[in-house]
């Protein structure tokens, strides 16, 4: 395999379930080492396209290669270089979190110590517990470092953080660099924005089983979208979308004085350039 | 061989989820422990017959061969077909069908835990009859060959029925609902809480088409006086027809349990 091979690549996947089209043409290439987050509205096609790259489903068209396998036909040697996060998992768990983890190691040829993973996931203090004994938060933990115990090249996140706090996203974030700085391919899909902004290399944002847009985090939207606004009031908050801030608010101080009411600039983050692209399809779907 | 190894680490991890689990402690291996101790402090004044010698059989003498067929099918059927069906609700099986682990792996686990659970069950029916209840158990190797072969082939064949039926509940949660009123009609029509000369022959011949009567059979001839044997069927044990029976179920499983089980069901 060179390294100029895509690690994931998807060509016009299609998945109907009779009448109704899940993924209507979707396209995306993820490149080795490269973070990619799949953001989008539920029942967008985010699970629908990960669950198909993982192998659990089969696509109705279109190409897909992971690892450079078709994953309709990958095999046990195939898995082994594949972490997957499930969006959910609901097991009995009687069995603590050290020997869940040391039994699954013993799948991988080349698998990280229990040790580290733990710590990795800061369930030290845990290891000895039944995994039914655990919090929600504490089990998607373990979910994580059952993803990871492999030493994965390619690791699917399905909205890995639902029910962390804020400390355990935080750390969370932490080890995820860590997997990347060894050079492990990742590809998320998240509800928070702000965990795609942290992690995500690049972004695609699905919409009615179709990808309305992909790029780097930083230019996802487009430049308009990301075109600070300045926000004042003046009989009521009024909004300016303007690319020289600056010189605008220049302008309203020669008229408002120099502490114009209620002045805010705004820099779009993430997650107002996704509302804005999303609410627009939403509208449009509603209204068809 | 890589499968092998990981199939005997998965019955260590299996049998040590069972004894972490309460209610499939209770209800698959405590039991029959439960119903021979019922049965034979309820009937411990009725004579169930003489044994060759002109000795009365108690209560607990002729319900253990019973008990001990009612732990085969409970620790292999119920067990397993509940159990699969509960991992194929839950996620587990999702998650392993995403890791290297090989079916077959799985699959000498789970059969190696219904081996290692279904013996330590039989170790406790016997040791219960013999010790608290005082019945006298076979002393010849003959017997206990004869009930050796007659355990194992009943134990696997109902570990392999299990695999097949845990396809028919639809969701883990209707598991034990689906699966527990076919293993207690089996029990009522087999001869294990209810004296199979007893029952009226057409559903003595119902049951005939089913393993369980065989394998309860198989037990009577083991543990019981030969004379009850003209008290059978055809009036013999037929020891032949226990492990022709029994072994075309387990043929009959293998398939079934090769064509319908799968880790998840693709596109649920």
């Amino acid at each position: 395999m060179t390294h100029s091979e895509p690690v994931v690549s998807v060509r016009d996947l299609r998945k109907t379930y009779g009448s109704f089209t899940a993924l209507d043409g979707v396209t995306f290439d993820i490149e080795r080492g490269e973070t990619f987050a799949l953001l989008g509205p539920n029942g967008a096609g985010k699970s629908t396209t990960i669950e198909i790259l993982e192998g659990y489903r089969d696509r109705s068209g279109g190409e897909a290669a992971v690892l450079g396998v078709d994953p309709g036909r990958g095999g046990l040697d195939w898995k082994a270089r594949l972490g997957i996060v499930l969006q959910s998992s609901g097991e009995s768990g009687a069995v603590t979190v050290r020997e869940q983890l040391s039994h699954f190691a013993s799948f991988y040829p080349n698998p990280r110590t229990v040790d580290e993973v733990i710590a990795a996931v800061g369930l030290e203090s845990k290891q000895k517990t039944l995994i039914r004994n655990l919090s929600g938060g504490q089990r998607r933990r373990v979910d994580v470092a059952l993803g990871v115990i492999g030493r994965p090249e390619l690791l699917f996140l399905d909205e890995p953080t639902t029910g962390f706090d804020p400390e355990a996203r935080h750390r969370f974030w932490d080890l995820i660099r860590k997997l990347k700085a060894e050079g492990t391919t990742i590809l998320l899909t998240t509800h928070y924005l702000d965990e795609a902004a942290q992690l995500g290399d690049r972004a695609g944002v699905i919409a009615g089983g179709r990808l309305i847009d992909i790029g780097a985090i930083d230019e996802i939207g487009g430049t308009e979208a990301r075109t600070p606004i300045v926000r004042w009031i003046e009989g009521g908050t009024r909004e300016q979308r303007t690319t020289e801030p600056g010189t605008f608010i220049a302008s309203l101080q020669d008229r408002l004085g120099l502490e114009v009411p209620g002045l805010e600039i705004i820099r779009p983050s993430l997650e107002d350039v996704y509302l804005g692209m999303v609410g627009t399809t939403l509208v449009s779907e509603d209204a068809s | 061989m890589r499968t092998l190894a990981l199939g005997s680490r998965r019955v260590g991890y299996e049998v040590r989820q069972y004894f972490r689990q309460g209610d499939t402690v209770f209800f698959t291996f405590l039991f029959p422990l439960v119903m021979l101790t019922i049965f034979s402090t309820a009937f411990s004044e009725t004579s169930f017959g003489i044994d060759d010698d002109g000795n009365d059989v108690s209560a607990a003498a002729f319900y253990l061969p019973a008990m001990l067929a009612a732990g085969v099918l409970l620790s292999g059927l119920q067990n397993m077909a509940v159990d699969i069906a509960v991992e194929k609700g839950d996620g587990t099986l999702k998650r392993l069908a995403g890791s290297p682990l090989p079916v077959f792996s799985y699959f000498i686990g789970k059969i190696g835990q219904v081996l290692v659970t279904g013996t330590l069950q039989a170790a406790a029916i016997l040791l219960l009859a013999g010790v608290v209840f005082g019945v006298r158990l076979p002393d010849d190797p003959a017997t206990w060959f004869t009930f050796a072969w007659v355990f194992l082939l009943g134990v696997v064949t109902s570990a392999i029925l299990g695999i097949a039926l845990s396809g028919l509940p639809r969701s883990g949660k209707s598991a034990t609902a689906v699966i527990i009123p076919i293993t207690l009609v089996l029990q009522f029509i087999s001869g294990v809480y209810l004296s199979f000369t007893q029952l009226p022959d057409w559903l003595q011949n119902v049951a005939s088409v089913f393993p369980l009567k065989w394998m309860a059979q198989g037990m009577r001839a083991v543990f019981l006086p030969d004379g009850y044997s003209t008290l059978e069927q055809g009036g013999t044990w037929d020891l032949p027809g226990v492990a022709l029976v029994t072994a075309i179920w387990l043929v009959v499983g293998l398939v079934a349990a090769r064509f319908t089980f799968r880790w998840i069901r693709k596109d649920s």
